[in-house]
């Protein structure tokens, strides 16, 4: 799997985690660490106080929605040490997801917690100022959210299909089941081909 | 005698010369002084991140030409790079060199923007901005004849570049190249010493290393504070492992320092472009990589140095030929965490500066 050429093994920073904070860190891979999303304030802090990890800066936070949970992923910065931690919260509450705020660790996370607030409707509690920050205050909804005016049941946007993916293909003929093709087509036999008079 | 007046908010923009775009600021000010500061965005908010998540990679690209259309050869960058790693897919080193030569270029294009505005806001009207127009066309002028676009280049792609440049490219690049460094001195003449913008730009909007590293404040912002973190030093991509370049920073973190790092960086781009053109090699500017590119489920977090700092793009793979998470980091955005923090308790007008000095585009900040 790709990984950062300065990212810290996922592993590694779990189990110094769990070392001071038991319990704190439940997953981990080569790239990342998930944390108790409950808890993910202490994480934080640790991480930015630790001498080892020195997680200066919290250089991106984004969320993603994966259908029935929302993951929060914090890219943290070593400036000193130039290494990268990225640590994620699993939020399995998929309706009224919630968890600690890190403004009080980093104050950058302002407008970045804001933002996740507004486009995926996650809360960041204890966050000095959680409003909108693209959107309108009435706006139904929060856009990112996969459920957000998906396109209707059993219809697709067309990207799944190629056809001039491989050469050679005798389909070709792009969206081909968008339309009802001639000889799928009941047409009358009287029908001379003209239009209606 | 002094008087007292009660509070009274004024509203900036969203159309209003200082705030570069459709950007709106709510002020509460004493008298001439900022009490609180409240910034209302979204105008140009164009849901880049859910539309691209029914596009390709390959679809996605003209995406970030829009989102910061300073520096679209440095979006068009972050995202390629961040793609290539996703997908596992090789560049050829002609290509590496061709994208840190437009990339520099842009640099530059963008920081001559920057600084333009930057001392029109303080009182130089147009005059210096049009100075720096002047090298900016001649960049935009290369851009325009290799890929037909001057602002919304679309210029690279996954796997390399989209085109190889015109023969004619060379010696009009050589000839900027050799003009640049008499370019900039120029400007550091016309305004480094001029008293007017000394005095408007020394000591204003001040902020501390502490405060830019906890602030997420990246590129010029930050290492006008005194840090010098780049991440083409830092985190070497393309050929910058191989160029012989410095990174200026400031000393103080005021409006000044930003300005002056902003110039040095010129200087710096003028430097690399210089070892880019000796450097390249020949060979393809590209290599082939399927129509709909699948990369193997799995995430990556691709950054570059763009000109406002660390450009990242945080893309989540389902093995599907759309991303299923598209995250831009956008440094407009995340440099402005500190404006109100900044603002308060200063004269409008060097709040004004300060905003200029942190050079935002609000296409990016929108997205």
């Amino acid at each position: 799997m790709p990984a950062g050429p300065t990212q810290l093994e996922g592993h590694r920073v779990a189990q110094a985690l769990n070392a001071a904070l038991p319990g704190i860190a439940t997953t981990a891979t080569d790239e990342w660490v998930e944390v108790d999303h409950a808890r993910v304030d202490e994480a934080l802090r640790w991480l930015h106080d630790s001498d080892e990890f020195d997680a200066a800066q919290l250089s991106n936070l984004c969320g993603v929605d994966y259908h029935d949970h929302f993951a929060i992923v914090y890219h943290l910065q070593s400036l000193d040490r130039n290494h990268q931690v990225v640590v994620k919260a699993r939020i399995a509450d998929h309706e009224q997801p919630a968890l600690p705020s890190s403004y009080p660790v980093y104050k950058g996370a302002l407008l970045q917690e804001r933002e996740v607030f507004d486009l995926m409707g996650v809360h960041f509690e204890g966050h000095p100022d959680l409003r909108r920050l693209f959107l309108w205050d009435g706006f139904p909804g929060h856009p990112l959210r996969k459920d957000f005016m998906g396109i209707g049941e059993g219809l697709t946007s067309g990207l799944s299909r190629f056809p001039f993916e491989n050469k050679g293909n005798p389909d070709r003929l792009l969206n081909r089941d968008n339309v009802i093709q001639p000889d799928e087509q009941d047409v009358p036999s009287d029908w001379s081909g003209a239009a209606p008079a | 005698m002094t008087t007292s007046a009660e509070p009274y908010v004024l509203n900036i923009g969203p159309q209003h010369p200082s705030t570069h775009g459709v950007f709106r600021i709510r002020v509460v000010m004493d008298g001439e002084r900022i009490q609180d500061l409240d910034m209302i965005v979204g105008y140009l908010h164009r849901s880049m991140e859910k539309l691209a998540e029914e596009r390709t990679y390959t679809q996605n690209i003209p995406f970030t030409d829009r989102a910061d259309y300073l520096a679209a050869m440095s979006g068009n960058l972050g995202l390629c790079l961040a793609a290539e790693r996703l997908a596992d897919v090789e560049v050829p080193e002609r290509a590496s060199y061709l994208r840190v030569i437009f990339a520099e270029l842009q640099r530059i294009a963008s920081h001559a923007m920057a600084n333009g505005t930057l001392v029109s806001d303080a009182g130089a009207w147009q005059t210096p901005l049009l100075y720096m127009f002047r090298e900016r066309e001649k960049i935009l002028d290369l851009f325009e004849m290799t890929c037909g676009a001057r602002l919304t280049t679309n210029y690279m792609r996954i796997g390399g570049v989209a085109f190889e440049p015109p023969d004619e490219f060379w010696p009009a690049l050589q000839e900027l190249v050799d003009e640049l460094p008499e370019r900039i001195s120029e400007y550091e003449e016309l305004l480094t010493q001029n008293e007017i913008f000394v005095a408007r730009t020394r000591g204003v909007g001040i902020i501390t290393p502490e405060d830019a590293i906890n602030g997420s404040l990246v590129g010029p912002a930050l290492r006008g504070s005194g840090v010098p973190w780049d991440l083409r030093k830092a985190e070497p991509y393309c050929v910058y492992d191989r160029m012989d370049f410095d990174v200026p920073i400031g000393r103080t973190g005021d409006v000044y320092d930003r300005f002056m790092v902003r110039l040095a960086e010129t200087r710096e781009s003028v430097k690399i472009l210089r070892q880019a053109i000796a450097g390249i090699p020949d060979g393809p500017h590209k290599t082939d990589i399927p129509l709909a590119l699948r990369p193997e489920p799995g995430e990556v977090y691709g950054r570059v140095e763009g000109p406002r700092g660390e450009l990242g793009f945080y893309l989540v793979s389902d093995g599907g030929p759309a991303p299923y998470r598209f995250h831009i980091r956008a440094p407009s955005l995340i440099n402005l965490s500190l404006l109100r923090e900044m603002a308060r308790g200063a004269a409008l007008s060097d709040a004004v500066v300060a905003l200029g000095s942190i050079d935002i585009v609000v296409g990016e900040i929108d997205r």
